[in-house]
């Protein structure tokens, strides 16, 4: 029997929660409830004044039928009258309704902080704790206005109870992180660090976790506790088990207090001054040292809170990254843990050793236990151990043993968990792409991917294959010919009919030499899996056949013959029937030499970052970042980038012409005229010697007359000069629209007249870009003189955006043809205004002369940044001031499509951050703008309100003219 | 710690303590799939998982199952000991503590919690030191209760003062509840007598017949 009574006597409480429990069903209960209900607000509403213990009684049973599940939308005011209350127990219940039920209705507020700073400045600590503890559970802004302030005074003043520092400390640190812009430690600073000196144990445990909190945000200002806290835990880490008593846990000295000790010095690099650096590791090696000694107790508690001790050590050393010694110590200790009978152990072994691996100290140590990780992927019963042993298999994975691992993975996969085979899957896919040394074992790892878990091979993973077996030529025979040997399974899984499609229908020729593999055998097995697949795929195996026709022209009849069968050319599908029609009359009425040229083989896709990688990203936030950034180093010499050149070869380009860059920088002021800009730009002529044209404008004036300064520069114009005698034309009265098309895309037809058409590419990276111009004459008659220019025209700021020609273009189209142009861009500062191209030709005569605006906006330079949502709203609540925030509503222009709308966010170019908002309706996404000046982070939040056929668009940055224009070009968008 | 949930092996929620911000809805999100990722691990797993972005750490004690998020940076073994202590803690006050306890109890369950965790991170982790301050509001309030029966009853209560003990009387247990329920419907009446000794104070029940 307990020493003291255990309920307060609520006895109609306990009838009710009885009743409640005898309900036979859910209706009876939701009867018993409404009740209840019915009953206490009859009680509140009566004339009769209820005494302070029936207004507790009712408050609670109310707390009691919210927490089953029950909305309640009275008793709020019951419940604050409770708290003015002098009776304890009156004042803890109504403090507990409070904390649970808190709603920010504002008159409430106000009376429950009344109530709260009574209970503060009554210097009664029961009273001062109970509010405390209300505070923190509830941690509202407006509790944070009321008692930022207040808080840290009680916190130090000398003669506060050690409980209520304690309650203070923490719910200090609950406000903080809420609210951290209404907590200034300033002056305060100081004294709370030294309470890490506290003599209470619990003062200390309270306040470290404050200090830590606070620590990670301004280290400099708290970097006096790391010797405190050295000198803390070396004390704690000598003394013996039983010196701090009731601190002791089953034998263990303060664990809690150690651990969180560790955890605050991971704030901070390694301790520069020797003596306390000496000290720490000193105790480091205890803490190692005591994982060795027999255990004090046989409890798993003992263990657990040694180990726990164990483990936060080890995360400090990882952190440091300095002590070869210590990493190695730390891994063999980890190696062993792997092999305990204790399944939680094992669990945090391999968890702990996966951030170890990308420790270059102890790569290697970690790899030495790969057979004992290769056996937990086989042999643990628990699929979460399983899990985190093939997370640090992928970690562990470098050349030298990939092949073991893919290998193993994949036999892994066979009778792998289904909620864990779509991750595995992508594993393995990137890992055979990333530590491929010969391309065949690539190609056989994917297809053998496809053949164990096809079900769970995405799109990503097999549109990547492709993408690489086209780039990469001395593959392609090699892939065609397994592909080929596949397909001949007798049940295949569709993913490799479309693999096999494609990839025979670009390379069959390499492997039709063959007898065995003749055109006609390759046709008729891929069309034996034709019947079985879905309509995309058919579609697809149509796009082969027709490709098969120009591969080999002896397959023609056999293949119009089943493209006109009946069950092609009049498919209910419109897609299949198209297909088929066009195909057929393709074949038909084209010569060899049109086929030839319209079923070319396909061209190489443009490298970028593996479309695997981007959605394992996408699926896991923590998991894959170490890898990630390895995989940073390491993609050039993949995917052969490197003899392909691609976006590096831009990249230095740019780099040879920063020179010229300079002098731009180097321009006075902002205030600069426009004659001030003409005297630098004579500088830039020297653009044209290096073989490149150098176009940059920021003029002070207007877009027309900035452009209008431009162009009679002769060397500033690509044109020859007799093109450009008449002024560019003012942007078209459209061309803001046509910019808004591609806010969220980077490819399409930017123009298009009778006469014109203009198509554009593009890609960035960084604060760099390039733009792929393709002007198509339409016409039959050649364009002569044709010409092009790009500036931009400038604001008041100076914001600068480099544009760069690669070459002129050739002053004579032909009447039909496409030329190509390309542009380099290097965004230098944030800017608004997008650059303007204007294009002057003439056709049989009359000067055509069109500007346009080019799509190149601010958020092109966007690089995803995915975040955890705590951090995510703790940036957030960083960029609060108002200037920094842009908001828009607005109605929806378009259907509020889910995928529709994910696309767009996509295609601006920021992370969109999965499970952040707590409404799932919502979207919030995270990305850095980057340019050459400076780095601005963006967050952004899209809340759909689908019956309202509205949108409520909010951006934060840190800087108020990307806030404002990201707003403004996203909420064209929807 | 993001949020601490006790649930029976039925999926019932007995306990909820959300440590962050998060909208009613997001919390029945969250309950649900705990109970049901939870429930569905086999005897003996381990007792940790990945969700999301968060680790959660579970552990049965009897027929319920305590289960908190913690972020990612925060330790799992502590945390398992941290439920661990609550338990103890629970234990304590209780006695022998079991499920019961805590659905009739609900409130003085959130009280222990709040002496031992504050908004997620470990208040004091002497189980004395927390048992002695939960001890010590139960006093406050048995004080509190003694002054109103003797005021309500000043003469029910000077004719068995005598009787009992010398020390510091306290009379617990629904009188309040008896006084009113006997207006509501007149069926709850019951007698009996306790007196439990501890610390040399000695408190007693006193179920009383009217």
């Amino acid at each position: 029997m307990p020493a003291v009574s255990k309920g307060d006597g609520m006895r109609g409480l306990a009838v009710f929660i009885s009743d409640i429990r005898n309900c036979k069903s859910k209706e009876a209960e939701i009867k018993r409830i409404n009740k209840e209900l019915a009953n206490i607000r009859s009680k509140f509403k009566g004339d009769k004044a209820l005494d302070g213990y029936s207004k507790k009684k009712y408050v609670c049973k109310l707390l009691f039928i919210f927490l089953l599940g029950h909305d309640i939308d009275f008793g709020h005011m019951e419940a604050v009258n409770l708290l003015s209350s002098n009776k304890y127990t009156e004042k803890q219940i109504g403090y507990l309704f409070i904390s649970v039920l808190v709603n920010s209705n504002s008159e409430l507020i106000r009376l429950i902080n009344n109530a709260i700073k009574n209970d503060l400045s009554s210097r009664n600590p029961t009273f001062m704790c109970l509010a405390l503890h209300c505070i923190a559970n509830v941690g509202s802004r407006e509790m944070a206005e009321a008692f930022a302030g207040e808080i840290p005074r009680i916190l130090v003043a000398g003669d506060t109870m050690d409980s209520v520092k304690q309650s203070a400390a923490l719910c200090l640190l609950r406000l903080y992180k809420a609210s951290p812009d209404l907590v200034l430690m300033g002056e305060w600073t100081s004294r709370v660090v030294h309470l890490l000196n506290d003599q209470h144990m619990g003062v200390v445990t309270a306040a470290i976790s404050l200090i830590t909190c606070l620590s990670s945000k301004n280290p400099d200002e708290f970097k006096t506790c790391v010797s405190l806290a050295v000198s803390r835990l070396s004390r704690i880490v000598s003394s013996a088990s039983t010196d701090l008593q009731d601190y002791t846990y089953y034998f263990v000295p303060a664990p809690w207090l150690s651990c969180k000790l560790l955890r605050l010095l991971q704030c901070y690099p390694p301790p520069e001054d020797g003596a306390v650096k000496g000290r720490l590791v000193e105790c480091l090696e205890t803490i190692l040292n005591k994982a060795q000694e027999p255990p004090k107790s046989k409890k798993v508690q003992h263990s657990n809170a040694k180990n726990a001790i164990l483990f936060e050590a080890i995360s400090l050393i990882i952190h440091y990254d300095s002590e070869p010694n210590l990493l190695v110590r730390a891994c063999n200790q980890l190696g062993q843990f792997l092999q305990h009978r204790e399944t939680n152990l094992r669990y945090l072994a391999l968890e702990s050793m996966c951030t170890l691996a990308s420790s270059e100290f102890s790569h290697e140590a970690v790899k030495t236990h790969i057979e004992t990780v290769i056996n937990a992927l086989k042999t643990e019963r628990d699929v979460s151990v399983r899990q985190r042993a093939a997370d640090l298999l992928y970690a562990m994975c470098d050349r030298s043993n990939a092949k073991q691992i893919v290998a193993e993975m994949l036999s892994y996969l066979e009778t792998a968990d289904y909620s864990i085979r779509e991750e595995m899957v992508l594993k393995v896919a990137i890992l055979a792409e990333k530590y491929a040394v010969d391309y065949s074992w690539y190609v056989d790892t994917i297809l053998n991917l496809i053949r164990i878990a096809g079900d769970y091979v995405s799109e990503e993973v097999w549109y990547r294959v492709i993408q690489i077996v086209i780039n990469r030529d001395d593959v392609q025979g090699y892939a065609a010919k397994t592909v080929f040997e596949a397909l001949q399974a007798p049940a295949c899984h569709e993913n490799m009919v479309k693999v096999g499609g494609y990839i025979l229908g670009e390379f069959g020729n390499l492997i039709a030499g063959d007898p065995r593999s003749s055109p006609l055998v390759q046709f008729n097995l891929l069309h034996s899996k034709f019947h079985l697949c879905s309509v995309p795929t058919r579609a697809l195996l149509l796009s082969a056949y027709i490709k098969f026709i120009n591969l080999f022209p002896e397959t023609k009849a056999t293949i119009q013959e089943v493209l006109r069968s009946d069950s092609q050319i009049r498919n209910s599908d419109v897609e299949l029937q198209q297909r088929a029609v066009e195909y057929l009359k393709l074949s038909s009425i084209a010569s060899t030499d049109v086929l030839a040229t319209v079923l070319e083989e396909m061209p190489p896709f443009p490298e970028r970052e593996s479309s695997i990688l981007a959605k394992l990203k996408k699926k896991k936030g923590p998991g894959a970042v170490s890898v990630e950034l390895e995989d940073g180093k390491e993609r050039g010499e993949l995917n052969g980038g490197g003899d392909r050149g691609g976006p590096n070869s831009m990249f230095t380009l740019s780099l040879s012409l920063s020179i010229f860059l300079f002098v731009f920088q180097s321009t006075p002021s902002p205030s600069a005229d426009l004659l001030g800009l003409r005297s630098a730009a004579p500088v830039s002529g020297a653009a044209p010697s290096a073989g490149s044209l150098l176009v940059d404008v920021f003029s002070e004036a207007g877009p027309a007359a900035s452009s209008a300064g431009v162009n009679d520069d002769g060397f500033l114009s690509s044109a020859p000069p007799s093109a450009a005698s008449e002024d560019p034309a003012p942007p078209l009265p459209e061309s803001d629209e046509l910019l808004n098309k591609f806010v969220c895309k980077n490819n399409g037809v930017l123009f298009e007249n009778q006469l014109l058409q203009i198509g554009i590419k593009s890609e960035y990276r960084q604060n760099l870009g390039r733009m792929y111009l393709f002007y198509g004459n339409k016409t039959s008659v050649q364009f002569v003189s044709f010409s092009t220019t790009v500036s931009c025209p400038g604001e008041l700021q100076s914001h600068i955006l480099q544009l760069l020609f690669t070459k002129t273009v050739e002053p004579l189209v032909e009447g039909g043809a496409q030329v190509q142009q390309v542009i380099n861009i290097e965004c230098l500062t944030d800017f608004i205004d997008a650059p303007l191209l204007n294009i002057k030709f003439r056709y049989g005569g009359a000067l055509q002369n069109i500007s346009l605006k080019l799509p190149v906006t601010i958020n092109k330079f966007f690089q995803p940044t995915e975040m955890a949502a705590a951090d995510f709203f703790q940036r957030w609540k960083q960029l609060s001031q108002p200037q920094q925030e842009a908001q828009k509503i607005f109605k929806a222009s378009h259907g509020m499509d889910t995928e529709v709308l994910k696309a767009k966010l996509l295609g601006l170019g920021t992370a969109l951050l999965e499970n952040v908002d707590p409404n799932p309706e919502n979207y919030v996404c995270a990305g850095v703008i980057q340019t050459k000046a400076q780095q601005v982070g963006c967050l952004l939040r899209l809340e759909p309100n689908a019956q309202a056929q509205m949108y409520r668009l909010t951006l934060r940055s840190s800087k108020d003219t990307v806030s404002q224009r990201v707003c403004d070009l996203l909420a064209e968008q929807f | 710690m993001r949020f601490l949930l006790l649930f029976s092996r039925q999926g019932k929620l007995r306990l909820q303590k959300w440590f962050t911000p998060i909208p009613e809805r997001e919390k029945k999100k969250i309950t649900r799939d705990m109970t049901t990722m939870v429930l569905a691990r086999k005897p003996r797993s381990c007792n940790f998982l990945h969700w999301k972005d968060l680790k959660i750490v579970y552990k049965r004690y009897a027929s319920l199952y305590f289960c908190c998020g913690l972020d990612a940076e925060e330790n799992e073994l502590l945390a398992l000991e941290m439920l661990h202590r609550y338990v103890e803690l629970l234990d304590k006050y209780f006695g022998n503590v079991c499920e019961l306890d805590i659905i009739f109890n609900f409130e003085k369950a959130y009280f222990i919690l709040d002496e031992f965790l504050l908004g997620g991170e470990v208040q004091e982790t002497s189980k004395l030191v927390v048992a002695r301050s939960v001890e010590a509001s139960d006093m406050l309030q048995e004080t509190e209760r003694l002054m109103e029966i003797i005021l309500l009853f000043p003469l029910f209560f000077s004719c068995y003062h005598g009787g009992i003990h010398e020390q510091a009387c306290i009379l617990t247990l629904g009188e309040m509840d008896l006084h009113t329920h006997q207006k509501d419907s007149g069926q709850y009446r019951s007698g009996g007598l306790t007196t439990v000794q501890n610390d040399g104070v000695v408190s007693c029940r006193m179920r009383v017949c009217f």
